[in-house]
């Protein structure tokens, strides 16, 4: 009955950022739309997802994410398991397939993974018949934050298209800052990043972002900046020499607002916040922050990943 | 669609009166516009709805709310239709709890749209009633739902379809037979 389909969704898994196209980044954000609706509602549950079973393999920390797929698949009816490091049979030595097979063998259809080494989706894609999505893997991917972020952008002005987005902190480190900057560039934004020199991967240029290692430079023009969290614990590494410096160079505050960027500057934070480091405390909580709102969207872009890749039909034989 | 056959059954005009009777028993059963409120099943019985609300208006010179409700996401069948379903927003910004709702549809088949859209309706609160406004009936129910308010009843063969284009989403407004190759 309906006409107005369109395209059509093809993958099985969400890995990264890098394996979507802009099509599929664009009907991902679409679909949102409609599951953000869905959680305005008295009842905010709908029983797309019934009958299916939804695994949370976090082999490592994270409140909101996991708290965030967790909510979506609730939203949509599936039955979610969750298993943290901590709490696993990871402690006993079992290998990560070993675990993902075995969970699997109690017939789930999507695993949600976040994982400290980078390609660790991409590994698990390949040996579990279940949908996997990519929740975080190393400092490679966090597919699901870009899309959110893309969300939030699309929702506050109206495009991503032509927008000069800043991405500022430790974006050697920031599987989100990667995924950013793909999803960015594959829908047409000008990207500028900014850091500290010790923290700009080698040949970043090549992604299409533009780099500046001054503040001043990636406030101007700048309609959204999305700050990324300053990891303290690299300090002692020796990436950055003491928090003051990088507060005072990078640390983006009220008052650099006011002298270099707009009025209308959108500011994102993918969290956890740092207050008083990256973000000064009344810019986190100012009219300029769009923070709570990317939290309150994540749900629904995740809904609408879980949607689209349930559409697909598993594979009947195992794949290897 | 390849060798379809299209024969038009109902005209621009055809439609127009058909919804102006239908407004009019709609108003003559529940016996004016209290409690009423008009809920349209996207995306084509939307704009039906939206059409019989103003009837309504007209002849009562009352305003009813009006809603529209998205159903992709209630469906049993996502994983067999060919097409992917684009999920669209439900537009219900009234209570309705308590009201009597006209539910409306472009066409009437096996009647699995219509129990979606019941079992969405009830998640949204508790109305006193829910009656069926279809424009057409075309027959071959797998369910037991039956409208209250039928435009034309159009006895068709399960290798038929009825497209019903309305002049906001298609264009042109009419309703057509078409036999071979349909894809209701």
């Amino acid at each position: 009955m309906k006409r107005s389909g369109g395209e059509k969704w093809t993958k099985k898994h969400l890995l990264g950022i890098e394996d979507i196209s802009r099509e599929e980044i664009t009907m991902i954000l679409d679909q949102a739309k409609g599951f953000k609706e869905v959680l305005s509602r008295a009842i905010p549950k709908v029983p797309t997802l019934r009958g299916k079973t939804l695994v949370n393999l976090f082999c490592e920390p994270s409140t909101r994410t996991r708290a965030s797929f967790e909510l979506a698949a609730k939203r949509l009816s599936a039955d979610t398991l969750s298993i943290t490091a901590s709490s696993s049979s990871f402690l006993k030595g079992e290998s990560l397939r070993d675990t993902a097979r075995n969970i699997e063998a109690m017939h789930t259809d999507m695993i949600i993974i976040r994982h400290a080494s980078p390609g660790a989706a991409h590994f698990l894609s390949r040996c579990v018949r279940s949908s996997v999505i990519n929740a975080g893997d190393g400092a490679h991917e966090h597919p699901t934050q870009a899309l959110l972020d893309m969300f939030t952008i699309r929702e506050k002005l109206g495009r991503v298209e032509g927008l000069n987005v800043s991405i500022i902190g430790d974006i050697a480190h920031s599987r989100v800052a990667r995924s950013n900057i793909l999803a960015l560039v594959k829908l047409g934004a000008k990207v500028t990043v900014c850091g500290p020199k010790t923290m700009m991967p080698l040949e970043i240029e090549k992604t299409g972002a533009r780099v500046t290692y001054q503040l001043e430079e990636a406030l101007k023009k700048a309609d959204v900046l999305n700050i990324l969290r300053i990891q303290l614990e690299r300090q002692e590494k020796g990436i950055f020499p003491s928090t003051r410096e990088y507060i005072k160079s990078f640390g983006v505050n009220r008052e650099k607002l006011k002298r270099y960027a707009g009025k209308k500057t959108v500011i994102m934070h993918p969290g956890p916040i740092n207050r008083g480091i990256e973000l000064s405390q009344d810019v986190a909580d100012s009219e300029h922050s769009v923070i709570l709102e990317q939290v309150t969207n994540g749900v629904a872009v995740r809904m609408a990943v879980m949607f689209l890749l349930s559409q697909i039909k598993s594979v009947p034989e195992r794949a290897r | 669609m390849k060798d379809a056959k299209e024969s038009r059954v109902l005209s621009k005009d055809d439609v127009a009166r058909i919804l102006k009777r239908m407004s009019h028993e709609i108003l003559e059963k529940n016996q004016g516009v209290e409690n009423l409120a008009v809920i349209g099943i996207k995306s084509r019985g939307a704009f039906l709805a939206e059409r019989i609300a103003s009837n309504i208006e007209t002849l009562e010179k009352k305003k009813v709310p009006v809603g529209a409700i998205d159903i992709t996401l209630y469906r049993d069948d996502l994983t067999e239709v060919a097409e992917h379903p684009v999920v669209h927003s439900t537009e219900i910004s009234f209570d309705i709890t308590g009201m009597k709702i006209i539910l409306v549809d472009d066409v009437l088949y096996t009647g699995r749209t219509v129990r979606c859209a019941l079992s969405e309706l009830v998640d949204f609160g508790r109305p006193a009633s829910i009656q069926l406004a279809v424009l057409v009936d075309r027959g071959h129910r797998e369910l037991p739902i039956r409208p209250d308010y039928v435009g034309k009843n159009m006895p068709t063969g399960r290798d038929e379809s009825i497209e019903v284009r309305i002049d906001d989403f298609d264009g042109k407004e009419e309703v057509v037979l078409v036999k071979n190759g349909g894809d209701e």
